[in-house]
């Protein structure tokens, strides 16, 4: 029988509106580069089509793109709905222009990481990585 | 992370099946406890294998598909249905990017239908090591019809045909001559050819080259009796209509669902066809064969493995390396060392 082998499988979604999908484009590919299997959902997702999809697929990490200025209806229910399906243990990311109120709000609710503009996806990775251990 | 209970799965609870599929997915021991738990309640699905270039809309045909499932069976209850999805492992990074469920949006919201990507993890032939025992889970758990979708697959990648019961090859137009067509590999395995994209310039083209083709490879069955006792012989005169299953070539457009009322007739009449030919019995065989073949190879593999020392090993690669010993020789001596 084969060896056992883990991988790190994250899902990123566009939620929202919004069709700037470049930057979930950009992170989901270097995901990738480093040895992560990534989900890519593509645009307008509601939170219930996220839920689903990362109970379907049994992901550790669920990266949410928001470039609508929702972050603050959107990432909190689907905290919410990942909790109601008993998937209260997947780690939510978070990128996006959030503000600097919004985004201590959000870390308080147990958002794992958020990225403004300009972060190095080495620093994802190694969030990913960490959070995943 | 809790233990999966078998009975959470067979019950169809969903978050039980997305656990029990990462476990038989990564090769633990919790998964092989669990397939073996569930092995029993396994061999009533109808599993249908799609396969095609990359680019032929497979993802978007399998959504299609699996939405009219849902949908045209009137009255009746809709048949519960999971799609697999593989799409390739990065040789180099041993990444992933599993983007199929972006064509297949229409499915989301219905608890009806299960959708699971998967990475192909290194294995060739189209499909990933492990797909056919996530198939096992769905089965158990009571899906009805089972989708596997393999990665985009050239010539070779035939996986598919020992893994489904009824395997749908997907081609679109403008992709090559009519030699294409009568070339070995994956056109063989159809049992159901589909040229999606059939509204794009060629199509007709590509549907004829199809038929063609399979005029060559299929006689009717009035063609075998009229060649004389020799065939009669093997192929007794009454069985003949319904052991013989001549492929069909359909059209269809998945991005406005044209065509799939049609191509969910031809798999209901190949299901027909396999039960009642006992084709149905006999690909269940081939299937469980290959499946035992593999775990057998694998378990020798990793026997063997355990038994020889990794410098023993590197010993004998460097003499392979330097000319000093053939390939063929240093198999032996490798064996030999573990005592196989």
């Amino acid at each position: 029988m084969g060896d056992a082998q883990e991988k790190i499988r994250v899902l990123i979604a566009k939620a929202g509106l919004d069709g700037h999908d470049r930057g979930a484009k950009v992170v989901a590919r270097a995901l990738r580069d480093a040895g992560m299997e990534v989900i890519y959902t593509g645009l307008r997702q509601t939170p219930e089509m996220i839920t689903e999809a990362a109970l379907q697929e049994d992901v550790q990490v669920v990266g949410l793109s928001i470039l609508s200025g929702a972050h603050m209806t959107l990432v909190p229910k689907v905290k919410k709905m990942l909790k109601e399906q008993g998937l209260e243990n997947v780690k939510l990311f978070l990128g996006g222009i959030i503000p600097d109120e919004d985004k201590r709000e959000l870390e308080k609710l147990g958002v794992a990481g958020i990225y403004g503009p300009g972060t190095s996806t080495q620093v994802i990775i190694e969030d990913i990585q960490n959070a995943c251990q | 992370m809790p233990v999966t209970d078998p009975k959470e799965i067979l019950k169809g609870e969903r978050l039980a099946i997305s656990r029990a599929l990462t476990q038989i997915e990564n090769s633990t021991q919790e998964g092989y406890q669990l397939l073996e738990e569930l092995f029993p309640h396994t061999g009533k699905a109808h599993l249908i294998g799609v396969t095609g270039a990359p680019g032929t809309g497979k993802s978007t045909l399998v959504n299609q598909l699996a939405y009219h499932y849902r949908r045209t069976e009137g009255g009746e209850k809709a048949p519960r249905l999971a799609v697999i999805a593989v799409d390739p492992t990065s040789p180099f990074s041993g990444g992933a990017l599993l983007g199929d469920r972006v064509r297949m949006q229409d499915l989301a919201g219905d608890p009806g239908v299960f959708v699971r990507s998967m990475a192909s993890r290194g294995s060739l032939g189209g499909l990933a090591a492990a797909t056919a025992n996530l198939v096992q889970v769905f089965d158990a758990a009571g899906y009805e019809i089972i989708i596997i979708e393999t990665v985009g697959a050239g010539q070779a990648e035939v996986d598919i045909a020992s893994l489904a019961h009824s395997t749908i090859v997907v081609e679109a137009p403008g992709l090559g001559d009519e030699i294409q067509t009568i070339k070995a590999g994956i056109l063989e395995i159809a049992d159901i050819l589909v040229v999606n994209k059939s509204d794009k310039p060629g199509a007709d083209h590509t549907l004829r080259a199809l038929r063609s083709m399979l005029t060559l490879s299929q006689p009717h069955p009035e063609d075998i009796a009229h060649h004389g006792p020799a065939q009669q012989a093997t192929q007794p005169t009454n069985d003949l209509p319904s052991s013989l299953w001549s492929t069909p070539v359909l059209p269809t457009i998945s991005t406005i669902g044209e065509g799939f009322p049609e191509l969910i007739a031809e798999l209901a009449n190949h299901l027909d066809y396999l039960r009642t030919s006992g084709e149905w019995q006999r690909r269940e065989e081939k299937r469980l064969k290959n499946e035992l073949e593999m775990l057998l190879r694998d378990t020798l593999r990793t026997r063997w493995e355990n038994k020889i020392s990794a410098t023993k090993y590197q010993y004998t690669l460097d003499r392979v390396v330097t000319r000093k010993l053939t390939p063929w020789k240093a198999v032996q001596v490798l064996l030999e060392g573990a005592g196989l």
